[in-house]
């Protein structure tokens, strides 16, 4: 048998049981790799329950930065005998299989093609310890100690942490650093440490963090200078609100009275939830939601509201696998047409795609000015893989000369002097977009009666045909003048490539941009293009009108990117090759190199061959 | 009906405190049907805001969908007013609410739009004790979409149609009561001399101040045989008593007997004058108003007037703890930590 070797290039997956403390003692194992200079990208596969059922947590390590999801099990480290039968099958030849071997394994399970190393997790806490709660805990903590001995983690590293970890409750520190050697010693005495799989200290991280995107959104929204949050729970959206609320108590307390400059409201339900956050808009306060696709198709009604209404409105989904309640634990890009379509009659909403925890914080933040400038929604669609799993990402960093742009909102003294009559829905600068007041600006002047219905530029209700065209016509210019305004796409382009294209966007980003390096490297010159938003710039039409043949990588059923973009550009059909991948786990570089090799081999392309250097220019 | 407000008032026409005549507080000309008892309620509304010396600015008009939730349109022309989706007026108003604690925020719906399709929102906005008047403009029927049965129709009521209406009624102060409203209150459109004063009572009281207000539909539901028709209305009509209410400025001129009446003082220092009908009404007990009602139902009578209150309410910026001056006020400084701050996040994230 040939053993997997390697050096800070492998995945590791724990399988675990749900509710069993696994969750902290798998942050650390993953944290002091980081630690080590090394980047990770860790992600939690979980079911959609509490307690008991099997949950895993797979981490990818690679020294190059590649921080998508790789697919395959080199190491696979089992605490549940519940799925160590798919367990054992899922791990790479070669690889390696860490158990615990306090009761003998089932022969039947026995493959000659991977190693099986044995941790008695079970005796080695029950000789230690008597309280089964700690029997339980520790365990973890033996798994991560044997895991050190084993492929090479400095233990410093790991000490470092848990005393981090535990700061202020500092007398945990030495019961958790000595369940950590009891598995280091177990495995330096019992095996030969390390095996063929080891991790290296390099400096590959500069000043890189590690967060989930959610948090980054709620921090993005304390930022952004939001004040009012209407929130319904939903998986795997509820960990934006309960980001931005961690950091509005820490740093949104008035000083002097220890109050709140901030609300956030749990509401009833998702069609409530958006309903507080236009209500606030209206008002004049910075306000948002978050939800995933349920929230979505409840909160479509209100979004038409919005956009008729023309109230500044930021939500952000996190999308899960649909329809319906679907995969409510697992990632997908599902939700595109639902949300720039979102209500009925004629919609279009402003989206943003995020697609790192640095771009979770930034394009929140953007989100609210351009909801205020724009007068309408601005829903930003991130996922379940990079909302609720720790991602390598840039430093966050704001401007502090930066001033938020309130939008087009008279005053009580522009009002005053304002010569003619106030329109709330005239075009005074032939942008589309009008001006507007807060409730309670001026006694006599500025106010109007905000309504779904059809109303003239003064906000008077109107079924005149021609003041309902004109004003659904201004809506559109508006939407031409919001192509200016939201993010450009990113484009990479491969020296000499224009014959193969690669659209993404969102979490696709890190799988895209390692099959593009994979596939230049074997000779295939591949550019491309990341949508950053919708509407789309004229740069996304120019991508596509450039290249022979154009992809778009999604991970959707029904390609509703490659629809939207036909759509909206008026691209023919048969010039967008659909890449799709919608198991509900990330999508991966080698399924998107396969994808491509597929068609540039059939089409007989005969791409430009690139040199050794796969990384591009911009 | 008449297309257009004359724009002339009498030069000698009364001014409040703040030197506003009523003309101030009036909104554009109603299109409901003419006799509506909607249009009575606007003008209560009107006329107990511009007593209340309220500078018509500082009121956010907020309503849902059907007739009632358009009827902002038709008082206080000088307030920003939101017509919003059916049955999520509630919602929309926490938002405008939580956004800004200062301004006085006056909403109102119908019984389809808080009774069925906004029952939810209803009952959340109750309670979350929002600071807000809520009133419900209750004819037991739909009229925009030409008369169907509400969920506030009494059993038994004939329609237009002449079919009577096979299921229980719901009652929205009994409802209001039962979720923790902090103050309760029964009225009828036609019945002015009641309704303003308990308007200017909501008004002041903070928290949320229920006032369900039967108002006929004169095209749908005033037919013989409805529950809701004028005739049958003022046939059947109860008051718990009568009520003065007397803001903080001014001075209590009225002497009333002793023992007949009882003085009950809001947070903002005004007074509500009692004088009870009925005895047995205590308005600070939530049970005796939930009995009254049932009992004066038993006799085929409907309980109007002050059901409840509970002066010492707390509003959902006190239980939350939010900041005394509206958020939406807060600029950059207040708002955003600042980089330096980041940079100390950034150092916990490695």
């Amino acid at each position: 048998m040939k053993s997997i070797t390697s050096v800070n290039d492998f995945v590791i997956k724990f399988a675990n049981v749900n509710g069993t403390g696994s969750a902290s003692a798998n942050n650390l194992f993953a944290k002091s790799i980081f630690r080590m200079g090394l980047p990770v990208s860790p992600k939690n596969i979980f079911p959609s329950n509490i307690q008991g059922l099997p949950t895993w947590y797979e981490v990818r390590v690679n020294e190059n930065g590649y921080i998508g999801r790789r697919g395959g099990t080199d190491i696979m480290v089992s605490v549940n005998p519940q799925s160590m039968a798919r367990d054992i099958k899922e791990v790479e030849p070669g690889g390696y299989f860490v158990y615990d071997n306090t009761k003998a394994l089932d022969l039947r399970l026995m493959r000659d093609d991977i190693s099986f190393i044995g941790i008695p997790l079970t005796r080695i806490c029950l000789e230690e310890y008597k309280d089964p709660r700690q029997r339980q805990l520790f365990r973890n903590m033996v798994y991560v100690g044997a895991l050190a001995a084993l492929i090479s983690i400095e233990l410093d590293v790991v000490t470092g942490l848990i005393a981090d970890q535990f700061k202020g409750k500092e007398k945990l520190i030495v019961p958790n650093v000595h369940a950590l050697e009891l598995g280091y010693q177990y495995a330096m005495s019992n095996h030969s440490c390390p095996i063929g799989i080891t991790v290296e200290r390099r400096d590959n991280i500069g000043d890189k963090i590690l967060i989930d995107g959610n948090t980054a959104c709620g921090l993005g929204a304390v930022y952004g200078g939001a004040t009012v949050a209407g929130w319904y729970p939903i998986t795997p959206s509820t960990s934006v609100i309960e980001g931005f609320e961690k950091y509005c108590k820490r740093m949104r307390i008035d000083p002097a009275t220890g109050k709140k400059n901030f609300a956030i409201v749990q509401a009833e339900d998702e069609l409530a939830a958006i309903g507080m956050v236009i209500g606030a808009s209206w008002n004049g306060a910075r306000a948002f939601t978050a939800t995933s696709g349920p929230g979505i198709s409840l909160m479509s009604e209100f979004l038409g509201l919005a956009y008729f209404a023309e109230i500044p409105t930021v939500l952000i989904d996190v999308q899960r696998a649909g329809p319906s309640t679907g995969m409510p634990t697992r990632t997908q890009q599902s939700d595109i047409l639902a949300c720039a379509y979102a209500s009925h009659g004629d919609t279009k909403h402003v989206l943003l795609f995020p697609s790192s925890p640095k771009d979770c914080f930034e394009m929140t933040a953007d989100a609210f000015d351009l909801a205020e400038h724009l007068q309408t929604p601005v829903i930003m669609l991130t996922d379940l893989d990079l909302g609720m799993n720790d991602t390598l990402s840039e430093p966050l960093a704001w401007d502090d000369q930066r001033e938020y742009n309130r939008g087009k909102v008279f005053d009580a003294e522009q009002l005053e002097n304002l010569g003619e009559r106030f329109g709330r829905y005239l075009d005074v600068d032939g942008d589309g977009i009008p001006y507007r007041t807060y409730p309670g600006t001026h006694p006599s002047k500025g106010s109007f009666f905000t309504r779904g219905t059809s109303r003239d530029e003064y906000a008077v209700y109107t079924e005149d045909g021609s003041e309902y065209v004109k004003n659904m016509e201004r809506l559109l210019h508006k939407w031409e003048t919001a192509k200016e305004h939201v993010p450009a796409p990113e484009v990479f382009s491969q020296a000499g490539g224009k014959s193969v294209g690669i659209i993404h966007f969102g979490t696709s980003m890190d799988s895209t941009l390692e099959a593009v390096d994979k596939l230049a490297a074997e000779g295939i010159a591949v550019d491309s293009c990341r949508i950053r938003a919708f509407p789309f710039n004229h740069e996304v039409e120019t991508f596509i009108a450039e290249h022979d043949n154009v992809f778009v990588v999604e991970q959707n059923r029904d390609a509703q990117m490659r629809s939207l973009l036909i759509n909206e550009c008026e691209i023919n059909p048969k010039d967008l090759i659909k890449v799709l991948h919608y198991d509900g786990m990330p999508i991966t570089a080698n399924y998107i190199c396969s994808k491509v090799r597929e068609v540039v081999k059939s089409n007989n392309v005969t791409p430009i061959r690139v040199s050794s250097n796969a990384s591009g220019e911009k | 009906m008449s297309f257009f407000k004359p724009a002339f008032r009498h030069p000698d026409a009364p001014v409040n405190e703040l030197g506003f005549t009523q003309k101030n507080y009036e909104g554009s000309i109603s299109t409901l049907c003419a006799g509506c008892g909607h249009d009575s309620i606007s003008a209560a509304i009107t006329q107990a805001i511009f007593e209340l010396s309220i500078p018509p600015h500082n009121i956010a008009k907020m309503s849902g969908i059907g007739c009632s939730s358009k009827t902002p349109t038709y008082f206080l022309g000088n307030s920003h007013g939101f017509n919003s989706v059916h049955g999520r007026m509630p919602s929309v108003a926490t938002g405008a609410n939580m956004a800004n604690r200062e301004m006085i925020y006056v909403g109102v719906s119908g019984d389809g739009d808080t009774a069925s399709i906004g029952m939810g929102q209803f009952t959340h906005a109750v309670r979350r004790n929002l600071n807000m008047m809520y009133i419900v403009e209750n004819n037991g029927c739909y009229g925009l979409t030409k008369g169907q049965d509400s969920a506030t129709a009494d059993v038994g009521s004939m329609s237009k149609k002449g079919e009577p209406n096979p299921f229980e009624a719901i009652d929205l102060a009994s409802m209001a009561l039962q979720l923790g409203a902090t103050f309760v209150a029964r009225s009828f459109s036609g019945d002015k001399a009641q309704l303003i004063p308990l308007i200017k009572a909501a008004i002041s009281h903070r928290g949320f101040a229920f006032i369900d207000v039967i108002s006929p539909c004169v095209t749908f539901n005033n037919n013989p045989g409805s529950t809701r028709g004028y005739e049958y209305v003022r046939e059947h009509l109860a008051a718990s008593g009568t009520m003065d209410f007397v803001p903080l400025r001014k001075e209590i001129s009225t002497s009333y007997e002793a023992g007949s009446s009882e003085e009950v003082t809001l947070h903002d220092g005004s007074v509500v004058h009692l004088h009870k009908a009925d005895q047995d009404l205590d308005i600070h007990n939530r049970r005796s108003a939930l009995k009254l009602i049932k009992d004066y139902q038993a006799q085929d009578k409907i309980l109007t007037g002050l059901l409840y209150m509970d002066q010492d309410s707390q509003d959902c910026h006190e239980v939350i703890g939010t900041a005394k001056k509206a958020l939406r006020g807060l600029k950059e400084a207040e708002l955003c930590p600042g980089n330096k701050a980041l940079q100390t996040i950034n150092d916990s994230l490695r």
